[in-house]
């Protein structure tokens, strides 16, 4: 599975995690869905860090977002697949 | 190659048939008006150790049982070879003493009031020089993983933590469990927002509740009554953030790999409180900082124990020895003098889960041998002590 850019923990997941270093805006990214095997495939609409989260749908406010299969947090500002996923438009529900 | 099961290490067996990997003398301060003369009598006689900290003085209640609880199990541990403690006064010094001396190794107390520290130390410094000389003709013997104490905490997670270093640890967990070790997980305020997934891997319903029992008063107790915010920075840290964790919810998910997929815990333990059911896993209440967290499971017995980091957490104990693994390549690359297992291959498919479960155990077998791990190497020996409240 060499060329995995970023990894998805569960098949339902609505995020991937970025697995490389130096993804740009418009890259074209191979994305590995850990459960199943299966490979997607998104272009990035950001630079995104390693470890950090793309978008694999569109995100309207208030969606829930989904990661190991679980709820892990709120979108707090409208995000497109391929996006960046983090503290600028995510928040946690808890405390 | 050797069945799991029956692959020896080299341990010391203790006076109450527990197994240590590491022989120190301990030189334990009751109070922190007691760390100077500890730290003299360590610098007198080689193949001591003394660990300074900075509690002790009007404790009282819950945080005074802690407190003792930590000091004397420290001692009691079984990398420990024998102990000095040296309080201000004798009648808490004996009372730690006591404590150390029910597992029938050498311990000694004494105290400063009325002697001055001067001869204090020299009085302490002559039975250091016997526990030394002592301590350094035991011998090490074959031991099998089920003399095994194990615990784990992560720090400075990322999302490399949850994909691929914790896994790695929960691999181990599951490999090791069957055999009869006994192990330890914690963090209580991390497993937040994965506290009922966590519950279901008791090995009860009773155990479950006791667990969600535990992380609710952690809540309501420490979280609710002094936040100030969203806890961003706090919990996740910066460090977390930078590394891509965005939610608590989401960290909590990547530390409970740790625990791999099918190991159940036996029971919940008060911070530092020593197992009593027999091997398994098991959860301590514990805070998510790491040098808390290890300092708490160390003086609930633990021996050895495993810490994934994404961004490079360095911490150490000066009694436990800390193995550190990481998934993360910028963190292996940049920080090499830290880490003792790079997992990274496992995100770039060139390493399977269960091949790095089993380099973690081959790692964790030689450190049980004697090799210094990372942070021994470089001299981290952070014990931190849990104070629960101010001091009367």
């Amino acid at each position: 599975m060499s060329g995995t850019d970023f990894l998805v923990h569960d098949d339902g997941d609505s995020v991937g995690v970025v697995v490389v270093e130096g993804v740009e805006s418009g890259a074209t990214l191979t994305g590995l869905e850990m459960e199943s095997g299966k490979s997607v495939t998104m272009t990035a609409l950001a630079a995104i860090p390693l470890g950090h989260k793309i978008a694999l749908r569109d995100f309207k406010q208030g969606d829930t977002v989904l990661k190991y299969g679980h709820d892990i947090g709120k979108i707090v500002a409208d995000a497109k697949a391929g996006d960046h996923i983090h503290v600028h438009n995510m928040k946690t529900k808890r405390w | 190659m050797t069945a799991l099961a029956d692959r020896d290490f080299f341990g010391y067996r203790r006076e109450n048939g527990r197994v240590g990997i590491r022989n120190h003398v301990v030189i334990l301060p009751l109070d922190d008006l007691s760390n100077a003369a500890c730290e003299k009598v360590a610098n007198n006689i080689d193949g001591c150790l003394a660990l300074p900290h900075h509690y002790g003085r009007l404790q009282f209640g819950a945080d005074l049982d802690l407190h003792f609880r930590t000091l004397i199990g420290t001692g009691k541990n079984p990398n420990v070879a024998a102990c000095i403690v040296i309080g201000i006064e004798p009648g808490w010094t004996q009372r730690v003493v006591d404590g150390i001396a029910a597992t029938g190794k050498p311990v000694a107390g004494f105290s400063i009031e009325g002697n001055g520290e001067i001869k204090a130390v020299a009085m302490a410094s002559r039975k250091a020089q016997e526990f030394s000389q002592w301590a350094s003709e035991l011998q090490r013997q074959p031991c099998k993983l089920s003399d095994l104490w194990v615990s784990t905490k992560c720090g400075e997670s990322d999302t490399t933590s949850g994909l691929a270093s914790c896994p790695t640890v929960g691999n181990l967990i599951d490999k090791v469990d069957p055999l009869g070790a006994t192990t330890c997980f914690g963090e209580t305020s991390e497993l937040t927002g994965a506290e009922r997934v966590c519950a279901a891997r008791a090995i009860s319903e009773e155990i479950g509740q006791k667990f969600l029992k535990t992380w609710q008063a952690y809540m309501d107790e420490v979280i609710e009554p002094h936040k100030t915010s969203d806890l961003s920075e706090s919990q996740p840290t910066k460090g977390n953030i930078a590394g891509g964790l965005t939610t608590i919810e989401e960290k909590a998910f990547g530390n409970l790999q740790k625990i791999g997929k099918k190991t159940k815990f036996i029971d919940v333990l008060e911070p530092a409180e020593e197992p009593a059911q027999g091997a398994g896993l098991y959860f301590m209440d514990t805070s998510s900082a790491a040098a808390e967290c290890v300092t708490l499971q160390a003086a609930a017995g633990f021996v050895v124990h495993l810490f994934p980091t994404g961004q490079g957490n360095i911490i150490g104990n000066p009694i436990e020895p800390v193995i550190k693994l990481t998934a993360n390549p910028r963190t292996a690359r940049e920080m090499p003098e830290h880490i003792d297992l790079d997992c990274s291959g496992i995100l770039a498919g060139s390493m399977t889960l269960d091949q790095a479960g089993d380099m973690l155990i081959d790692i964790m077998i030689r450190t049980c041998n004697g090799r210094l791990t990372a942070a021994e190497s470089l001299k981290h020996r952070e014990f931190v002590m849990t104070k629960l409240y101010r001091s009367a």
